[in-house]
């Protein structure tokens, strides 16, 4: 199982820097986007009724790791095609620029059990949910402002 | 005549300098103290062959400046180039204002340099000191601070802490992909050297006691994983591989024991791994946040952060007794402590109005102290004299190196000049 998602993580990376030498002057935050979202169909090959590639991104407030009202329907509608199949599913925490690095490792964490937890709430076997947290180490947006920090306080669901 | 000989010699030798210099962080000197002394390093004589490829005299120049509590006279403003105490005119100096005067002479040595050094008390007419400092062909640096250091001493009372280094992680772009590096240089940002580069984030550097390895935190296995590794012969050691959160390494005074965080029991809690047995022994039961500890110098407690109480503060924890108490408690976020060599002073992260900065208190009095006022500083680590702090800012969206003097009356910058640098760890001394 894990060996299958390696080599589907392989092929995103692949159709990634694919991606990457089309347009040269793309900027990292771009690249990251375009990873996480070629990514998602090669994962979701393994179950049989996909449709429309789910968003997989989900946003905190500052310092907050509480499940914000509107990330729920997005969250349900994962759990819908995360049961029943035992794809490894990778929940993957990130935190803003704002305060220290360690700190904001844990908050990472924090936030993805908190997606963790409403998933497995859900009915998705915990097995299945693997939390990494990257703290503030790899930012999906460059840059100090307001608008960059909300992109960057996010769960991403790979 | 001479000394325009010795001007032009040296011009060449700072030509030469700057040519080898591009990647380094380069000084800036924000502010020094109110009252420097004034000092002059007459330049070193050179009895060998040939062009010295360093300026060992500037060097201890840039060194006292960079404390904040000397000023270097130009060297233009020298009326003359003594080489020894006995070639000291005090008249001349005192018209300057000049209140100490280094003289040296370089000679070559099988393997190396030999610096013979004078410290001359121009107010009170006599010579301080005579010393020598020598060491090989690629060490004309390490013989700079070591003098320095020396000079700094014999005046201030306080050990130099210029002959010591520091690790930062730098961070650039390779092929449109971050790519991260833990660098080592010399205090001033000289000589960086790349001790391993790494394509998936590096964080948390911390020095062994004994200056011969580095704890760490990569991610290039997938996860966070702490290793160590020896400095001189690039070996290393994965020490944790838990599931969650490995993260925030830092060794025990004696270099047994190794403080981190592991979140395999649920959530981030603080341990202490044994490195001779092998053993992990937790310390905290918590279900709030607590990371970032760091040992005080007796080894019997430590300090970490924790949000046990809402937001984080930082906290001591004895080890004997495993009580926990609350040290900070002046605004809504305090973080990443370390302490001061003499264990009196913790240095912190502190938010106050929205802004992240670097500040002290006092452990007995409480009393707390805000010494940068920049936005984005964090990773404050402690020279081994105690005297300054290396932290990390951003400047224009990169990441810079600074410095502030405990007493926040000296700071300068370091910028990179390639990529963005942060999470500086100052050395301890090497010897």
């Amino acid at each position: 199982m894990l060996k299958s998602v390696k080599a589907g993580l392989g092929l995103a990376c692949v159709l990634a820097v694919l991606g990457g030498c089309s347009s040269t002057d793309t900027d990292d935050s771009a690249q990251t986007q375009q990873m996480t979202q070629t990514q998602e169909p090669v994962v979701d090959t393994t179950t049989t009724e996909q449709a429309v590639p789910l968003d997989n991104v989900v946003y905190f407030d500052f310092d907050q790791s509480l499940l914000k009202p509107s990330t729920r329907e997005l969250l349900i509608q994962h759990a819908d095609r995360m049961r029943g199949t035992s794809a490894h599913v990778r929940l993957e925490g990130h935190a803003d620029e704002l305060g220290t690095r360690e700190y904001n490792l844990a908050l990472g964490e924090r936030r993805a059990n908190a997606v963790r937890d409403f998933l497995v709430l859900q009915g998705v076997d915990p097995a299945n949910l693997e939390v990494i947290s990257y703290g503030e180490e790899r930012p999906a947006v460059e840059g100090s402002s307001e608008a960059a920090r909300a992109k960057n306080r996010r769960v991403v669901i790979n | 005549m001479i000394k325009n000989l010795l001007k032009t010699v040296f011009l060449v030798a700072v030509a030469s300098l700057s040519i080898g210099a591009h990647a380094q962080l380069v000084v800036e000197i924000k502010t020094g103290n109110e009252n420097p002394t004034p000092i002059a390093i007459s330049p070193f004589s050179w009895s060998g062959s040939g062009v010295l490829p360093e300026d060992v005299a500037g060097i201890v120049s840039a060194d006292l400046r960079r404390s904040g509590l000397f000023a270097p006279v130009p060297q233009e403003d020298m009326l003359s180039f003594p080489k020894s105490a006995e070639e000291v005119n005090f008249r001349d100096w005192r018209v300057l204002g000049t209140e100490y005067v280094v003289t040296g002479r370089i000679e070559p040595q099988a393997t190396g340099y030999l610096l013979t050094f004078d410290l001359v008390n121009i107010f009170g007419q006599h010579k301080m000191f005579t010393k020598q400092v020598s060491g090989g062909s690629r060490q004309l640096r390490d013989i700079a601070h070591r003098a320095a250091d020396e000079i700094f001493q014999a005046i201030t009372g306080i050990r130099g802490a210029f002959a010591t280094e520091m690790i930062y992680v730098q961070e650039e772009k390779r092929g449109g992909r971050p790519s991260y590096a833990l660098m080592r240089s010399d205090i001033d940002g000289a000589r960086p050297k790349q001790i391993r580069r790494f394509s998936q984030p590096v964080m948390s550097p911390s020095w062994s006691p004994n200056g011969q390895e580095v704890a760490y935190v990569s991610f290039e296995t997938g996860r966070p994983a702490i290793f160590r590794e020896n400095l001189k012969t690039g070996a290393r050691q994965q020490l944790t591989n838990f599931k969650g959160l490995n993260s925030s390494p830092t060794w025990s005074p004696d270099g047994t024991k190794m403080a981190m965080v592991l979140s395999k029991d649920g959530n981030p809690e603080i341990y202490v791994l044994d490195l001779r047995s092998g053993k992990f022994t937790r310390l905290t039961r918590h279900f709030a946040i607590d990371t970032e500890p760091n040992w005080m110098p007796d080894g019997k407690s430590l300090v970490f952060t924790s949000d046990r109480g809402g937001k984080p503060q930082i906290y001591q924890l004895t080890l004997a007794t495993g009580q926990v108490d609350r040290l900070t408690f002046d605004g809504d976020y305090n973080a990443r402590p370390r302490v001061s060599p003499d264990g009196k002073t913790l240095v912190m992260v502190h938010r106050s109005r929205g802004v992240f900065t670097i500040a002290t208190m006092d452990i007995k009095t409480g009393r707390m102290r805000v010494l940068t006022e920049t936005r984005l500083d964090e990773s404050p680590s402690i020279a081994p004299n105690g005297a300054m702090l290396m932290y990390a800012t951003k400047q224009g969206g990169k990441g810079i190196l600074a410095a502030v003097s405990l007493d926040a009356g000296v700071k300068y910058n370091l910028p990179s000049q390639r990529g963005s640098v942060r999470e500086p760890a100052w050395s301890p001394y090497f010897d």
